[in-house]
């Protein structure tokens, strides 16, 4: 073989691998969902954050805007203090509200950021005032039973 | 006393094996920049290690990919989570399955073929006649065999990752029959560049660091005889094995256990 036939065939090789990694990068993993873009951060207090995660999504009608950077506990307040890191495309009236809602019965959680009617727009670094916590099973079940009780209760009671 | 001797000695040996090999790499790695100034002798050298270890890896590959979508769709289907096939599939390919095979398979078809080449031109004292023309064989010889493993490796290894993605796909969406769109979405959304590709990437890089470093050390120590040719090659392989499960031990756990 000719050392420029030899000299392709390895160029071939190095480019064929390229645009595997090319082909992994943007076909099989998250590049393309906006990663590099510019961001800009905001912070919201939770009392219960539930199963809520670093790295997890933070949508607006359902359409993903940003990540979750970081979840720390208020010593102060004992409230959890999520940092979120949004697209700067998109901006939120000062009023919106963010909620840690499921994808799903069972699924990862999520913040979902309801926009208010205000005119002035959340500046970076703001706080979102109004929050919702995550729904926490198990005190969902408990405030089932206990309101069975309480049915059953005055269903005892009514017939005097 | 006897015992004592016995375990001494073979203490020593030990030592004795580690400290010549990690000066053998100190060498080879002093020998490093100067080999580039001839770059051709490491393009003819990934031709020999990479382009010709190509079908092996891709075939293998594809192989994976079948078989591990066929087999995680029965278990994922019973618990309806059988649209995450994709995602199961990436990450096991591109976190481990794809470096950690990749280096097995280069060990076993570049490793060896390194170690007999070199062993049998130490046999023919063709290193000792390089140096007799003030020729450095470390920087001739070996580096150019040690840049081409290292920089073929990573290669390897993304192609194996990419052809078995590609072979789950054939089989979950024209087989089984799960949409392409949820295919590629879910993917998307939790496969993480930089920590799962990424890693991945420098997994393959180190273990091709690994391999070819062993495959070099047992051609260049060899015993200059067809049974010290025979033997050598079967350590490289066994070592360098062992070597790559260990190492893939060590970096999953600092890669991948940190929280989140």
């Amino acid at each position: 073989m000719t050392k420029r036939g030899m000299e392709i065939l390895v160029g071939l090789f190095v480019l064929l691998g390229m645009l595997a990694l090319v082909f992994v990068a943007l076909k099989a993993a998250n590049l393309t969902s906006f990663n590099s873009g510019a961001t800009y951060v905001l912070t919201a207090r939770f009392d219960n954050i539930g199963g809520l995660k670093v790295r997890a999504p933070v949508r607006s009608a359902g359409v993903a805007v940003g990540r979750v950077t970081s979840i720390v506990l208020d010593p102060k307040t004992y409230q959890g203090v999520v940092t979120l890191a949004v697209d700067q495309r998109f901006k939120f009236p000062q009023d919106s509200a963010a909620k840690i809602l499921t994808s799903g019965l069972l699924g990862d959680q999520y913040i979902g950021i309801e926009p208010g009617g205000d005119d002035v727009d959340l500046a970076p670094g703001a706080n979102i005032a109004q929050t919702q916590s995550a729904v926490v099973l198990e005190n969902l079940i408990g405030q089932l039973l206990t309101g069975k009780a309480a049915v059953a209760g005055t269903v005892m009671e009514a017939p005097q | 006393m006897d015992f004592l001797a016995f375990l001494g000695a073979r203490a020593l040996a030990v030592l004795r094996g580690w400290g010549h090999a990690a000066l053998f790499f100190v060498d080879l790695l002093g020998a490093l920049l100067p080999s580039l100034r001839r770059f051709g002798l490491v393009v003819a050298q990934i031709h020999a290690i990479g382009n010709r270890s190509l079908v092996i890896i891709l075939a293998s590959g594809m192989a994976v990919g079948f078989v591990l979508a066929l087999q995680l769709y029965n278990t994922l289907i019973t618990f309806g989570a059988a649209e995450s096939l994709g995602l199961v599939v990436n990450l096991s390919l591109v976190r481990e399955l794809g470096p950690v095979v990749t280096a097995l398979l280069f060990a076993g078809r570049a490793g060896t073929s390194l170690t007999a080449e070199i062993g049998l031109m130490k046999a023919g004292e063709q290193l000792s006649a390089l140096e007799l023309m003030a020729i450095e064989p470390r920087q001739r010889v070996l580096a150019p065999r040690f840049w081409a493993g290292v920089i073929s490796m990573p290669l390897l290894a993304i192609l194996f990752s990419a052809i078995g993605i590609l072979g789950a796909w054939v089989v979950a969406v024209g087989l089984i029959g799960i949409d392409a769109g949820n295919f590629w979405a879910i993917q998307q959304s939790g496969v993480d560049v930089w920590r799962d590709v990424g890693n991945g990437v420098v997994k393959s890089a180190v273990f091709g660091v690994i391999c070819t470093a062993v495959a070099l050390y047992q051609g260049y120590e060899t015993e200059a005889t067809p049974e010290g040719v025979a033997y050598a090659t079967t350590r490289t392989v066994v070592i360098s094995s062992l070597g790559v499960l260990a190492m893939d031990f060590i970096l999953t756990a600092l890669m991948f256990t940190t929280g989140r």
